[in-house]
C-alpha cells in the first residue's frame, strides 16, 4: 500500500498515468454530460411552481456540490503536505484551486440568475449566499498566496495552512439553511428517506453531478501535467521526456 | 424548437446559466492544455540548443 502510494505519488509516474487516463475521462465526461443535458433540458417536465426556470438546477446544484468537494480535497492535500511533504499533493492542491473557484463562481452566478425570476432579487446577504461567497474568496486567497511566494515549496506550505483553516467554512455552508432563517431553500436531494424531487428531475441532476465530478479529475490531470513539467523542468525525467518526443 | 429555446419565458435566465458553465469548463480545460504544449515546446528548444 505504502509502496503504491509512493509510486503513484512520484511525478514521472503520475505524469504518465494522467496522460493515459485523460482520453478515457473525457469520453466518460461526454457520456454523462450529454445524457444529463438531454434528461434535464428535454425529458424532464416543467416544474409546477417554477416553470422552466428550475432547469438552472442542473448546473447550479452540481456546481455548488463541486465547490464544496474540491475545497475538502484541497484541505486533504494540505494535511498530506504538512505531514508527508508530498510533492504531488502540492501540485494537486494548487491545480484544484482555479477549478474550485470556477465552480463556486458558477454556483453563485447561476443562483443569481435563478433568484432574479423566483425571489425577485439577484442577491441577498443571507447565510447560504454569504458563506458561499466567502468560499470564493478562500479559493482566490489560495491562488493569490501561491503566486505571491516565489519559492513554490514554501508557497505550498502556506496555501496548505490556508486550505486547512478555511475548511471550517464548509460545514457552515452546508448547514447554513438549517441553522439560520434564509431565503435559500432547504435540502431537497440529501433527504434520502423521501427526497422531495421527482426521479425525472433527480436522475439528470445526478448525471450532471457525475459529469462535473469526472470533469474535475479530467481538468485536474491536465493542469497537473503542466504544473509538474514547470516545477520539474530541470529534473532528469523531464529532460528524458523532452528528448524522446 | 422555438418553444424549447424560449424556456417558458425564462430563456434570459436559463441559457446564460448554461452558457457560463460551458465557458468556464472550456477555459479550465483549454488554458492548462495550452500551457502544457508551450512548456513542451520550450523544453524541446532547450534541448536543441544543447544546454
Amino acid at each position: 500500500m505504502f509502496l503504491w502510494f509512493h509510486k503513484f505519488g512520484s511525478p514521472p509516474h503520475f505524469y504518465r498515468i494522467a496522460g493515459k487516463w485523460i482520453p478515457w475521462l473525457a469520453a466518460i465526461f461526454a457520456i454523462f454530460l450529454i445524457s444529463g443535458l438531454y434528461g434535464g433540458l428535454v425529458l424532464a417536465p416543467a416544474d409546477y411552481q417554477q416553470g422552466d426556470s428550475y432547469r438552472i438546477i442542473f448546473i447550479h446544484v452540481p456546481a455548488a456540490w463541486m465547490s464544496l468537494f474540491i475545497y475538502v480535497a484541497m484541505a486533504f492535500c494540505g494535511v498530506v503536505i504538512m505531514v508527508w511533504r508530498m510533492k504531488l499533493a502540492e501540485v494537486v492542491l494548487i491545480c484544484s484551486a482555479p477549478i474550485g473557484a470556477s465552480f463556486t463562481f458558477l454556483a453563485l452566478a447561476t443562483g443569481s440568475l435563478w433568484g432574479k425570476p423566483m425571489w425577485g432579487t439577484w442577491w441577498v446577504w443571507d447565510a447560504r449566499l454569504t458563506s458561499e461567497l466567502i468560499l470564493l474568496f478562500l479559493y482566490l486567497g489560495v491562488i493569490g498566496l501561491h503566486s505571491a511566494i516565489d519559492d513554490k515549496r514554501i508557497a505550498s506550505r502556506a496555501v496548505a495552512i490556508l486550505a486547512i483553516v478555511g475548511v471550517v467554512n464548509i460545514p457552515i455552508i452546508h448547514y447554513s439553511v438549517e441553522w439560520w432563517q434564509t431565503l435559500h431553500q432547504g435540502p431537497t436531494v440529501t433527504k434520502f428517506d423521501k427526497p422531495s424531487i421527482h426521479w425525472s428531475m433527480l436522475l439528470p441532476l445526478l448525471l450532471m453531478a457525475l459529469a462535473f465530478q469526472v470533469y474535475y479529475v479530467l481538468a485536474l490531470f491536465q493542469s497537473c501535467r503542466a504544473e509538474l513539467l514547470r516545477r520539474e523542468r530541470n529534473s532528469k525525467w523531464v529532460d528524458e521526456l523532452s528528448r524522446s518526443q | 424548437m422555438s418553444e424549447f429555446l424560449n424556456m417558458g419565458g425564462y430563456a434570459a435566465y436559463v441559457w446564460p446559466s448554461y452558457g457560463l458553465a460551458a465557458i468556464l469548463l472550456w477555459l479550465n480545460w483549454y488554458l492548462p492544455k495550452r500551457q502544457h504544449q508551450q512548456l513542451l515546446r520550450q523544453l524541446r528548444r532547450r534541448n536543441d540548443k544543447g544546454e
